[in-house]
């Protein structure tokens, strides 16, 4: 079975800048891989390359072992495929059953169905008598989870994860993450999570990879990667940062 | 596992409206769409019955000759007229284009023109009304009573009593300025303060008039109209030069192929006729008489 | 001074003249500002600024461009619109169109940029994102339609030279004002204006009530 997600010496530069330099990857299917490293070292943009909103300059991204044009109707396909959370949540002003029914709609799912799923993605997060409500009017946990939800809806085989717990407070942190480890096992979906928090790489990950100059300095399990890195790249990183 | 979420699980909230992004806008264009095609349709409605578009200048209308006339037109003959009323030059150049089926207008050596290019089918005289001279009761110029616009104008220059034109292009605007030429001066607001320009229609000018004790050229029908509201008496009357002629032409249809030529023609002949001429001479203002008929069926 | 009735069919037709404009100037502007404010093309910024620029069109001057157009020596002389309430329909829909467009274009540009990246991650295309962003900025674009109908129904230069002002047939409210300012019934004249600004009135507050309630 070809892996779901191959990173082959993917390159990116914006302007002068060089971000990646040449990140090799290989994600196995059901896992949960985690990407940790120093602000602005391109992990997001690593996310904003796998999720197809950018293409790299040089070297590959393989879904199943295809390469895919950027703009084609191939890789929206793939990307309908796939779902993102971002760290600060953008509901639209409607309301959080319109919000999470957004990506169905988008796919063109039959009305008859719609109802039905949304309602069980609010179930799953815990939101089912908020249906109603504007979203844009819930808290910051809330709007995260309804999120989650609005991706989870969707059934997505990977789920990108971009700082979606940096800013809310260590319970809805919990929240989220079993959310995320609960849907890992109910579908079976891949899942890629940019952190800045080492525990909660260390609570998620399968595996971790530490980004730092453009490129993957170490890409371990995770006990081994927080316990007995290799790398001393890997050794000082650890060290060194603060996690919150 | 708590998850802190709103209200209990097992409670179903009632069914919810569809998300309404592309649906309601759908639903917003159809319906503009249909409103849209109902007022298309009405206005369509209300312009296609046959009608005569008659350009003429605001003195038929300011004086109330126009409304009076056409209303017996529409029962006598059952041809609606609506009618554009503007300046002279406006009203020839409606006909010139093609846009209006018949024009009537006081404007001698214009119409001549008109009908020399060939844009008019036949030109028949109509009514005339006059040019008066209208001042204030203390007539600083001394011109009350004259028979002679040319005297007064010289007088009115003389003593520089406030004098207020119409300044703009309007029959009687040319008017004053022959007066004036036959005087053998050109006043200009530059350079002679007591000569005011109000470039607007007669009404706002007698007003004007009025309000600044000037003296001003009026047509005496629509002076009649309003000389109860004025502080203004008609100071010189029943000068020749000052007789003003209206004619009616019906368009060319060789020259404007799209016209009403039937409802033109049949407008022109009935307000020549014995039952269009009666009707100008009964139609007073305050007991005067601002028109004379003087028709003659040229079509 | 008018009789009643006329009065009715002058207010009947200021309000469908009116009417039509906005419609048929929102039906063009919305999509028209929309397409502008998220689609990248070259000269964008040119479109726009001219979509900005003709919110100032004196109306006077559209007014007599349509007459030179309508007239039947014109190119469009052939309609027969000239004097008649589809050239006044026309020549308001002309000054309509830009307001509505520009104002929907700055509601839309306004419209969170992450927002964007939102509906891409969720699998939208082009298309989509065009209509939600669009649905996004719905209070926005309610006022460019609401403005636009505030231009038309108080416009007076464009439907006098278009329509000629005839009565029972192209006269409106404001144009009624003129012809009464020019006899000088200030009296009669005053009346249509207070008419037409309680009109005016009564309509902005229906849509304010309906946009309260979530139905624009």
């Amino acid at each position: 079975m070809t892996a779901p997600l191959v990173l082959l010496d993917v390159h990116k530069s914006f302007g002068p800048k060089e971000v990646l330099r040449g990140i090799d990857a290989e994600i196995q299917e059901k896992e949960i891989f985690a990407i940790v490293g120093p602000s602005g070292a391109g992990k997001t943009t690593t996310l904003r390359l796998l999720d197809l909103i950018e293409a790299p300059d040089r070297g590959q991204i393989l879904y199943h072992g295809r390469a895919l044009e950027p703009r084609s109707g191939a890789a929206l396909e793939q990307r309908r495929r796939m779902a993102m959370i971002m760290q600060n949540p953008a509901t639209f002003r409607a309301s959080v059953f319109e919000n999470v029914a957004y990506g169905l709609w988008l796919r063109g799912v039959p009305r008859v169905d719609v109802r039905g799923r949304v309602f069980a993605a609010l179930d799953f997060v815990g939101l089912l008598g908020a249906a109603q409500e504007r979203a844009d009017r819930l808290s910051g946990g809330e709007q995260q989870r309804i999120a989650f939800a609005r991706a989870a809806v969707l059934r997505p085989e990977i789920l990108l994860l971009d700082e979606f717990t940096a800013n809310l407070d260590p319970a809805n942190v919990r929240a989220l993450e079993g959310l995320t480890l609960r849907f890992r096992d109910e579908t079976g979906a891949t899942i890629v999570i940019v952190t800045h928090n080492l525990f909660q790489a260390k609570r998620l990950a399968d595996r971790v990879a530490l980004l730092l100059d453009g490129r993957f300095a170490e890409i371990a399990p995770s006990v081994r990667f927080f316990r007995d890195p290799s790398r001393p790249e890997t050794r000082a990183f650890l060290s060194g940062e603060m996690a919150y | 596992m708590a998850l802190g979420g709103r209200g209990t699980s097992g409670r179903i909230p009632d069914p919810l409206p569809w998300p309404s992004f592309v649906a309601a806008w759908r639903i917003a264009a159809v319906l503009a769409g249909i409103l849209v095609l109902a007022g298309l349709a009405v206005t369509w409605g209300s312009v296609r019955a046959p009608s005569v578009l008659l350009a003429t200048t605001t003195s038929t209308r300011d004086s109330g000759l126009l409304d009076y006339l056409l209303s017996h037109f529409l029962e006598d003959e059952g041809i609606s007229v609506r009618y554009v009323a503007v300046g002279t030059g406006q009203a020839l150049d409606a006909g010139r284009r093609g846009d209006a089926d018949v024009v009537l207008v006081h404007a001698p050596v214009a119409e001549l023109a008109f009908m020399a290019e060939g844009h008019g089918l036949c030109r028949s005289p109509v009514m005339r009304n006059e040019f008066v001279v209208v001042g204030p009761t203390s007539d600083p110029a001394g011109v009350r009573g004259l028979t002679n616009a040319t005297e007064a104008f010289r007088r009115i220059y003389g003593s520089e009593s406030l004098f207020i034109s119409r300044g703009d292009n309007s029959g009687t605007h040319i008017m004053e300025r022959q007066i004036w030429s036959w005087v053998g001066i050109q006043p200009t607001a530059s350079r002679d303060p007591w000569y005011k320009e109000s470039g607007q229609g007669m009404g706002p000018t007698l007003i004007m008039a009025s309000e600044l004790g000037a003296y001003t050229l009026a047509d005496d029908g629509t002076f009649f109209v309003r000389a109860s509201s004025l502080a203004l008496e008609i100071v010189v009357s029943s000068d020749p030069p000052l007789q003003n002629p209206y004619s009616v032409i019906p368009a060319n249809p060789s020259r404007h192929p799209g016209v009403f030529l039937a409802g033109a023609v049949a407008f022109a002949k009935w307000i020549v006729s014995e039952r269009g001429q009666s009707l100008i001479a009964s139609y007073t203002v305050d007991g005067h008489q601002p028109f004379h008929p003087t028709g003659e069926d040229r079509c | 001074m008018p009789i009643d009735f006329e009065i009715l069919g002058i207010v009947w037709l200021s309000l469908l003249v009116a009417t039509t404009s906005t419609l048929i100037g929102s039906l063009v502007g919305i999509p028209l500002g929309a397409i502008v404010a998220i689609k990248e093309f070259r000269g964008r910024n040119f479109v726009r600024t001219l979509a900005f620029t003709f919110y100032g069109f004196p109306p006077v001057l559209a007014g007599l461009l349509m007459f030179l157009l309508l007239s039947r020596e014109g190119p469009l002389g052939f309609l027969g619109w000239l004097f008649t309430p589809m050239g006044m329909i026309l020549a308001q829909t002309f000054l309509v169109v830009p307001i509505v467009m520009g104002i929907t274009i700055s509601a839309m540009m306004a419209v969170e940029k992450r927002l964007h990246e939102t509906a891409l991650t969720l699998g939208a295309d082009d298309r989509q994102w065009r209509a939600t962003a669009l649905h996004e900025a719905r209070a926005g674009v309610f006022t460019a339609v609401m403005v636009g109908f505030g231009r038309a129904i108080s416009e007076v230069g464009a439907v006098l030279i278009v329509g000629g002002n005839i009565r029972g047939s192209t006269r409106v409210m404001t144009t009624a004002i003129v012809l009464e300012v020019s006899q000088a019934h200030y009296v009669e004249a005053t009346v249509l204006g207070a008419i037409l600004f309680v009109i005016s009135f009564a309509v902005f507050i229906l849509l304010q009530r309906l946009q309260a309630r979530g139905v624009v």
